[in-house]
C-alpha cells in the first residue's frame, strides 16, 4: 500500500457507518425519548395508519409504531451485540486453541464443530429457544450455541497460517512462552479478519434474531423486537401493511448497512 | 472415485452419530423436570410416571439413547405427545409438500439467479450489471418473513391475482416457491458473475478465441460448463439455509409441511415431535451435502487428487 487510505473514502464505509450510527444512537437515546414520548396506549388507535399527529401509525396495541420500534431497536441490538461477543469469545478461544496446539485437541474439537454445523441454519437455535423457553436471554444463547463455529473455523484457518510465519518461529526460538506468542504475534494479526466478520455475523444474527421472533420464539419479556412487531403486523396485513413494511424496511435497512461495512472493510484492509 | 466416496462417507458417520445424541438427548435442555413442565404441578403421581415411561425417562441416559438410536433405526420416532400418533406417520404425510416446494424454490433461483449472473458478467460494468449486482444485494439482505407477506400483500390483496395461502392448484406454488427461493437466486447470481468473470480472463478463453471462435460459443461451450462447477457446490451448501427457510415461509403461507409440522410441535411443547423434525431436516442436510460433495468430485476430479495428496502428506 504506497499511501495511507482513509477509511471514510470508501462510500459503502461512510454510509453503513451513518446508517448504524443513527441507530445505535436511537437506541441509546430510547430512555431519554420515552421521557417526553412515553409509549402510552390507546386501544380505539388500534392499527391506525400513519398521519399528521401519528407520523408512522399505531401499531396492534394501539402505540405509537416509531416509538415501539426504538424500544424495538433497544432491544434488537442489545441481542446483536451480546451474541455477537458471546459467540467470538467461544470462537476465538476454540479457533487458537484448536489451530495453535492441533493434536487430539483439534480433532475433538473439530468433530464437535461438524456436529453443530450439521443442523442447518438456525435449525438448531430454534429447538434451544423453543424448549428452553422463550425469552432474551435464551435466544441469545440458542444463536450464539450455532453462531460459534463459524468463527471457530476462520481463527483456526488464520491461526494456522500465521503461526508458520517466521517472525512467530523466530519467538519460539527466542523462547517466547506460548501465551506471549499467542497474546503478542498471534491475536494481533487476527483483528482485521475479525472485524470484517463481525460485521457479517451481526447482520446474520440480526436476520436470525428477527426470524426466532417471527416465529414466535424470540423475546417475550419487555419491548417487541422488529420481528415480533413483523408478526404482530403479519396478521393485519390488508387493513394495516405499513405494520409489516415499517420494521421490514429497517432490518432491510440494517442488514443492508452491515454487508456494506463488511465487504467495504474486506476491500479496505485488503483481506481474502 | 469408489475410493473418494468411501473416504466422505467415513467422515459422515461420526457427525451423523453425533447428531443422533444431541437430537436424543434435546429433551434434557428442558429446564428443571419435562415431566413436571408438560403436566404442570396438579398432576397426579400416576400421570407423571405414564409420562415418564411414556418419553422413556425412567431408563438411565445411556439406555434413552440407545432406545432412541434403536427407534430410528426401525423406523419408529415415538409417538406424538399432543395426538398420540407416531411421529414418522406425521412427517411423511407432511414430507412431500415441503420437497415440493423446496424443489421449486431452487428452480426458481436457478431461472433467476443464473441467466442473470450471465448477463452481468457479459455487460460488466455496464448498467445491467449494476442492476443486477444491486437487486441481489438486496435480495441477500431481504428477510423471507417479510418478503413473503409483501408479495402477499401485492399480489394476493391488492390484485387479487395468486391465492394468499393453502396449497391448491399450480397458482398457489408460485409465492411460496418465489419466497424462498429469491434469496438463493441473488446468492447464485454474484457467484454466476464472478466465476464467469474470473474464467473469461483464462488464457483458453484468449487461445480459443485467437483461433476464431466467435465469442457466443467461447462462452457458451468453454466458459459457462467451468463457471457452473462452483456453483453446484453453493445450491448444495445453501440447500440447509433453505430448509430453515421452509419453517419460515410455511408458516407465512400456511403451508402445510415438515416446518409447519415442527412449528406446532415446537408451541405445544409436543417433544418428539420436534426431535423427529430436527432430525429429518439435519438427516438431509448431512445426505445433501455429501451428495454435492461426491458430485463436485465427479464432474471435477482435481478435488480427488487433493484429497488423496493430503492425506498421504
Amino acid at each position: 500500500m504506497d499511501k495511507k487510505k482513509n477509511y471514510f473514502r470508501d462510500p459503502r464505509i461512510l454510509c453503513s457507518l451513518c446508517i448504524l450510527g443513527a441507530l445505535a444512537l436511537a437506541a441509546l437515546l430510547g430512555n431519554w425519548v420515552e421521557l417526553y414520548w412515553p409509549y402510552d396506549t390507546d386501544l380505539s388507535l388500534r392499527g391506525a395508519h400513519p398521519s399528521w399527529a401519528h407520523p408512522l401509525g399505531c401499531d396492534l396495541n394501539g402505540g405509537e409504531l416509531w416509538v415501539s420500534l426504538l424500544r424495538g431497536a433497544r432491544v434488537t441490538l442489545y441481542v446483536m451485540t451480546l451474541t455477537v461477543l458471546l459467540s467470538f469469545t467461544v470462537g476465538i478461544f476454540v479457533g487458537v486453541v484448536t489451530g495453535y496446539q492441533g493434536g487430539w485437541l483439534d480433532t475433538v474439537l473439530m468433530r464437535l464443530l461438524d456436529i453443530v454445523m450439521a443442523f442447518p441454519g438456525i435449525l438448531l437455535a430454534m429447538a434451544i429457544a423453543a424448549i428452553v423457553g422463550p425469552s432474551i436471554h435464551t435466544l441469545i444463547f440458542a444463536i450464539a450455541a450455532t453462531g460459534w463455529t463459524s468463527t471457530a473455523r476462520l481463527v483456526r484457518g488464520q491461526v494456522m497460517s500465521i503461526k508458520e510465519q517466521d517472525y512467530v518461529l523466530a519467538a519460539i526460538a527466542l523462547g517466547a512462552s506460548t501465551p506471549r506468542i499467542l497474546w503478542v504475534y498471534i491475536l494481533p494479526n487476527l483483528w482485521s479478519v475479525l472485524l470484517i466478520s463481525a460485521a457479517f455475523s451481526l447482520s446474520g444474527v440480526l436476520m436470525v434474531e428477527a426470524g426466532l421472533s417471527f416465529l414466535g420464539l424470540g423475546a417475550q419479556d419487555g419491548a417487541p423486537t422488529w420481528g415480533s412487531l413483523l408478526n404482530q403486523g403479519r396478521t393485519v396485513l390488508l387493513e394495516a401493511p405499513h405494520l409489516s413494511l415499517l420494521p421490514g424496511l429497517l432490518i432491510l435497512a440494517t442488514v443492508l448497512a452491515l454487508n456494506f461495512l463488511g465487504e467495504g472493510l474486506r476491500d479496505y484492509l485488503d483481506v481474502r | 472415485m469408489i475410493l473418494y466416496c468411501l473416504y466422505r462417507l467415513l467422515h459422515v458417520i461420526p457427525v451423523a452419530l453425533g447428531v443422533l445424541l444431541s437430537v436424543a438427548l434435546m429433551i434434557h435442555l428442558v429446564p428443571g423436570n419435562p415431566v413436571d413442565t408438560l403436566l404442570g404441578e396438579f398432576a397426579t403421581q400416576a400421570e407423571r410416571t405414564q409420562l415418564r415411561e411414556k418419553l422413556g425417562l425412567h431408563l438411565p441416559i445411556p439406555h434413552q439413547i440407545r432406545a432412541y438410536i434403536e427407534g430410528v433405526a426401525t423406523g419408529d420416532l415415538g409417538n406424538s405427545l399432543v395426538y398420540n400418533r407416531p411421529v414418522a406417520a406425521m412427517i411423511q404425510e407432511r414430507l412431500w409438500p415441503t420437497v415440493e416446494l423446496a424443489s421449486l424454490a431452487v428452480l426458481v433461483s436457478i431461472l433467476i439467479g443464473i441467466p442473470f449472473g450471465i448477463g452481468g458478467a457479459l455487460w460488466h460494468g455496464r448498467w445491467f450489471d449494476f442492476l443486477c449486482s444491486a437487486i441481489s444485494l438486496f435480495g441477500v439482505a431481504m428477510p423471507t418473513f417479510w418478503l413473503g407477506p409483501m408479495l402477499v400483500l401485492l399480489f394476493s390483496l391488492y390484485w387479487g391475482l395468486l391465492p394468499v395461502s393453502e396449497r391448491m392448484g399450480w397458482s398457489s406454488y408460485l409465492l411460496p416457491a418465489i419466497t424462498m427461493g429469491i434469496p438463493l437466486s441473488a446468492i447464485l447470481n454474484r457467484m454466476t458473475r464472478s466465476s464467469m468473470l474470473d474464467h473469461m480472463r483464462e488464457n483458453y478463453v484468449r487461445t480459443a478465441r485467437a483461433k476464431g471462435c466467435s465469442r457466443t460459443s467461447v462462452i457458451g461451450k468453454h466458459v459457462l460448463r467451468n463457471a457452473s462447477l462452483p456453483l453446484v457446490t453453493v445450491i448444495g451448501l445453501q440447500f440447509g439455509v433453505l430448509l430453515t427457510g421452509a419453517v419460515i415461509t410455511e408458516r407465512v403461507f400456511d403451508w402445510p409441511g415438515v416446518g409447519t409440522l415442527m412449528l406446532e410441535g415446537l408451541h405445544n411443547r409436543d417433544y418428539p415431535v420436534v426431535q423427529g423434525c430436527v432430525l429429518l431436516f439435519s438427516a438431509s442436510y448431512l445426505v445433501v451435502n455429501l451428495l454435492t460433495d461426491i458430485l463436485y468430485a465427479f464432474v471435477d476430479p482435481r478435488i480427488q487428487l487433493q484429497t488423496r495428496s493430503t492425506k498421504h502428506g
